[in-house]
C-alpha cells in the first residue's frame, strides 16, 4: 500500500495499464514530454516512448479522430482533454461517433477509447475549465460516464474504463488531485463501471453524490453525528449508466434521499435519479427528495465560485430539512 | 513612401500557379499529356471502363428505387465516375477507405455487397454488417469527420507497422471549409501518416456554389497550410485521376505521410434523393458546359479508338449490371424486421441496469 493522491493513482493506473498492454496509447496536448499539465502522465513519456505517449497538435477534435480511427485499427486510445470546458471541441467525435459505433455496427465492432479529463470548480481556472458537463454525456446513449471522489477508486476505476470494450467519458475532479491521500495498493486491480459504493453506512437519510460533492457529504454527515442524524453517502462513481439498485437499497432503508451534485439544477445526473427513485421507491419515502446543486447559471466568474458552489452546509441543511418534515 | 514589405499580389498569384490542374485525356479523347500516362494494361483499362459504366448504372437504377420509395437517402454520383471510380482504381485490396456519403460506388469496389449499401440506404443494420475482408467504415455523414478519423486510422496502421497499407478518405467541396478537414490533414502530417485525402470538387455544396465557399483559387492549395503535398487533378479524366490517385499512394506507403488530391469534377443530378431540385441553383449552362466533359465519353472515346470497346460491350454491361442490381434489390427486400432488443444489445459489450432492464421489457414485448 502507498499512501497516493489522486494524480498519483491516476498515473499509476495509466502507467500499469500501458505495461500490461501495448495496444494502449496516451495521446493530447502537452501529455508527452511535459507529464499533462497536471502531470497526470508524468514519466510516461520517458518510459514508454513517443509513439505510445504523444503530444498532438492543439485541436480537440482531431485528438477525437485520431482516438477513433486508432480504436478501428485495434488500439486502445486514452486521450486527453486538457480541460473538460473544451469538449465543445470534440462533442462530434465523442457524441456522434464513438459512442454510437457499436450500435451501428449492430454489435459486430466496438470503440475501446477512454477520454481523460480534468474539471471541476473551486480552483480558481479561467472561464470554461471547471463546468461540470458531465449531464451532457451521461444523456448520450453509447457512453459510459465516470467520476471518481478519491484516489483509490481512481485507479481502479481507469483500468476498469482502459479495459472495458466501449467508449467511457473519465472526468477527474481538479480539487481532489492533490487534497488528500488515500490507501492505493501497488499492484492492478479494477473497480467494475457503473456500480457505486456506500462511502457511509447510515439510518437516517441517504445523500446520493458523486465526485467532489462526495467529501462535502462526507463533512456533512460527520457534523449531523453530532445532532444524532445517521446519514448514509452513497457515491454513485459511474454516472452512466447508473447503479440504481445500490441507491434504491439504500433509500428503502433510510426512507429518506438528499440527492447532491456540483452541476446546476438543470444539468448534472440528479435530475435522472431522482425521477427513478420515485419511480423505483416511491412507498419508501417518508419525505420529499432534498436536492442540493449549483444555481442555473453559467458557471461563475472565478472570485463568485465561492458562493456559487453548493458546499457541505448546504447539504446539512437539505438534510435537516428532509429529516425533519 | 517606403515598399510594402511584402507583394501580396506576387504572393497570391505564385500560389496559384503552385497548383496547376494535371490531365492526361482532354474532354475529346486526345492525349494530351502522354508523359505521365500511367502504366495500365488493355484489360485493366478495359476493367476501368467496365467500373465506370457499372457506376453509371448504379446510380441510374439507384434513382428509380428511391423514387419507387424502394430506396432512402442516395447521394446522385452521375458525372463523378473519373472521381470515384478512377481513384479507387489505385487502391489495394489491404487500403482503408473512410467514406463520404456520395462514395458509395468506391465502398461496393472496395468489397460491400449491393445489397448491402442498399439496405445502409434503407436503414438498416444489416447494411453495417460488413464482410470481415472489407477495410472500410460504413459513409460517414457528418461532412468532415472522415478525415479525422481516417487519419487516426493511418496513424494506426503506421503504429502496427503494416506494410503497403494506406487509408482513403473522401468529402467534397462543400466538405473544405470544415476545421476537420483541416485538422486531419495537419494530424496526418504531424504523424507521417499513410493517407490519402480527397476533396471531389464538383461545383456545389448542395447548392452554395464554389466561388462563395472560399477566396482559395485551388483546394489542394488547402494542403500547403499543413506542409503535406496537394495536387489538382481534371476529376473527369479517368487516367490523370488513376495516375495522381497511384503517385500519392506509392508516397504515403513508402512512409512520405499523406497527401490531398482535389478533384474537379461535376455532379449532373440533384444533392440528394430527398427533393433537391439542382436548377433552382444552378444555370442550364453549367450543366451543357460539364456534361461535355463527361468521363464515360472521353474514355469511350480513347478506349474505342484503342479498339477495346464497342457499343454492343457497353449494352451488354448495361443489361447485365441492371440485372445485377435488381437482384440486389430483391436480395434486401429479405432482410429480417429489426428488434429493439437487439438494438440494446448492441450499445455495449457490458451493459448497464438500464440496458439490462430494457432488454428484459423489450423481449417481453417481442415475444407476444
Amino acid at each position: 500500500m502507498a499512501n497516493l493522491t489522486m494524480i498519483q493513482a491516476i498515473t499509476e493506473a495509466l502507467d500499469q495499464e500501458m505495461a500490461r498492454d501495448e495496444k494502449v496509447l496516451i495521446f493530447g496536448e502537452d501529455v508527452g514530454k511535459n507529464g499533462g499539465v497536471f502531470r497526470a502522465t508524468q514519466g510516461l513519456f520517458d518510459k514508454y516512448g513517443e509513439d505510445r505517449v504523444s503530444d498532438t497538435p492543439l485541436a480537440e477534435s482531431g485528438i477525437g479522430g485520431m482516438a477513433f480511427g486508432l480504436a478501428v485499427q485495434g488500439f486502445r486510445p486514452v486521450m486527453e482533454i486538457q480541460f473538460f470546458g473544451f469538449v465543445f471541441e470534440v462533442m462530434d467525435s465523442i457524441v456522434g461517433q464513438m459512442a454510437r459505433t457499436s450500435y451501428r455496427m449492430g454489435g459486430k465492432m466496438h470503440l475501446p477509447a477512454v477520454v481523460r479529463s480534468p474539471f471541476g470548480g473551486g480552483v480558481h481556472t479561467p472561464e470554461m475549465h471547471a463546468d461540470s458537463l458531465e449531464g451532457l454525456m451521461a444523456q448520450s446513449p453509447g457512453l459510459k460516464v465516470v467520476i471518481p471522489s478519491n484516489p483509490y477508486d481512481a485507479k481502479g476505476l481507469l483500468t476498469s474504463a482502459i479495459r472495458d470494450e466501449d467508449p467511457v467519458v473519465f472526468l477527474e475532479h481538479m480539487k481532489l488531485y492533490r487534497s488528500f491521500r488515500d490507501e492505493v495498493p501497488e499492484e492492478q486491480y479494477t473497480v467494475p463501471l457503473g456500480k457505486a459504493n456506500v462511502a457511509k453506512e447510515g439510518s437516517d437519510v441517504t445523500v446520493v453524490a458523486y465526485g467532489y460533492m462526495v467529501r462535502e457529504a462526507l463533512k456533512a454527515a460527520e457534523q449531523l453525528e453530532k445532532d444524532n442524524v445517521s446519514v448514509e453517502v452513497v457515491d454513485l462513481r459511474t454516472v452512466s449508466p447508473i447503479d440504481y439498485e445500490t441507491v434504491v437499497k439504500s433509500v428503502e432503508k433510510t426512507g429518506r434521499m438528499v440527492m447532491v451534485q456540483e452541476a446546476q439544477r438543470m444539468a448534472g445526473v440528479g435530475n435522472t435519479v431522482i425521477s427513478e427513485v420515485s419511480q423505483r421507491a416511491i412507498l419508501s419515502l417518508e419525505a420529499p427528495i432534498g436536492f442540493v446543486t449549483s444555481p442555473d447559471t453559467v458557471y461563475p466568474f472565478g472570485q463568485a465560485e465561492n458562493v456559487w458552489l453548493p458546499n457541505a452546509k448546504d447539504i446539512t441543511e437539505s438534510i435537516k430539512e428532509t429529516v425533519e418534515f | 513612401m517606403a515598399k510594402q514589405p511584402v507583394d501580396y499580389e506576387a504572393l497570391l498569384s505564385s500560389i496559384e500557379a503552385s497548383f496547376p490542374m494535371v490531365q492526361i485525356l482532354d474532354k475529346d479523347g486526345n492525349i494530351v499529356n502522354d508523359d505521365i500516362m500511367p502504366e495500365l494494361s488493355d484489360d485493366e483499362l478495359v476493367e476501368l471502363m467496365r467500373r465506370m459504366v457499372w457506376s453509371r448504372v448504379l446510380h441510374d437504377r439507384s434513382m428509380a428505387l428511391a423514387r419507387q420509395g424502394r430506396l432512402g437517402f442516395y447521394a446522385p454520383t452521375m458525372g463523378q465516375e473519373a472521381s470515384q471510380l478512377a481513384s479507387h482504381f489505385a487502391f489495394k485490396k489491404q487500403d482503408w477507405l473512410y467514406p463520404g456519403y456520395r462514395d458509395v460506388p468506391q465502398l461496393i469496389q472496395h468489397g460491400l455487397p449491393v445489397s448491402q449499401a442498399f439496405l445502409w440506404s434503407r436503414g438498416h443494420v444489416e447494411g453495417n454488417n460488413y464482410p470481415d475482408d472489407l477495410n472500410a467504415i460504413p459513409p460517414q455523414i457528418i461532412i468532415g469527420a472522415q478525415f479525422i478519423q481516417g487519419m487516426g486510422n493511418a496513424v494506426g496502421q503506421k503504429m502496427a507497422g503494416k506494410e503497403d497499407e494506406v487509408t482513403f478518405t473522401y468529402t467534397g467541396d462543400g466538405g473544405s471549409s470544415q476545421g476537420d478537414v483541416y485538422e486531419g490533414m495537419n494530424f496526418a502530417g504531424r504523424y507521417k501518416a499513410p493517407i490519402v485525402f480527397f476533396i471531389q470538387n464538383n461545383g456545389y455544396a448542395i447548392s452554395t456554389p464554389r466561388e462563395k465557399q472560399s477566396m482559395a483559387t485551388t483546394l489542394a492549395q488547402k494542403a500547403a497550410a499543413a506542409g503535406i503535398p496537394g495536387v489538382q487533378v481534371d476529376g473527369m479524366d479517368p487516367l490523370a485521376v488513376y495516375a495522381v490517385t497511384k503517385q500519392a499512394r506509392d508516397w504515403a506507403a513508402a512512409g512520405n505521410g499523406p497527401v490531398l488530391i482535389e478533384t474537379i469534377t461535376s455532379r449532373f443530378g440533384p444533392h440528394s434523393t430527398s427533393g433537391d431540385d439542382p436548377t433552382r441553383y444552378r444555370e442550364q449552362e453549367s450543366f451543357d458546359y460539364w456534361e461535355q466533359r463527361d468521363p464515360l465519353i472521353r474514355f469511350r472515346k480513347f478506349l474505342e479508338e484503342k479498339g477495346l470497346w464497342t457499343t454492343e460491350q457497353e449494352e451488354e454491361l448495361i443489361e447485365q449490371t441492371k440485372e445485377e442490381i435488381k437482384q440486389a434489390a430483391k436480395e434486401a427486400d429479405q432482410a429480417p424486421k429489426m428488434k429493439i432488443s437487439d438494438f440494446l444489445k448492441n450499445m455495449h459489450k457490458e451493459p448497464g441496469q438500464n440496458i439490462v432492464e430494457q432488454i428484459e421489457k423489450y423481449e417481453a414485448k417481442e415475444s407476444k
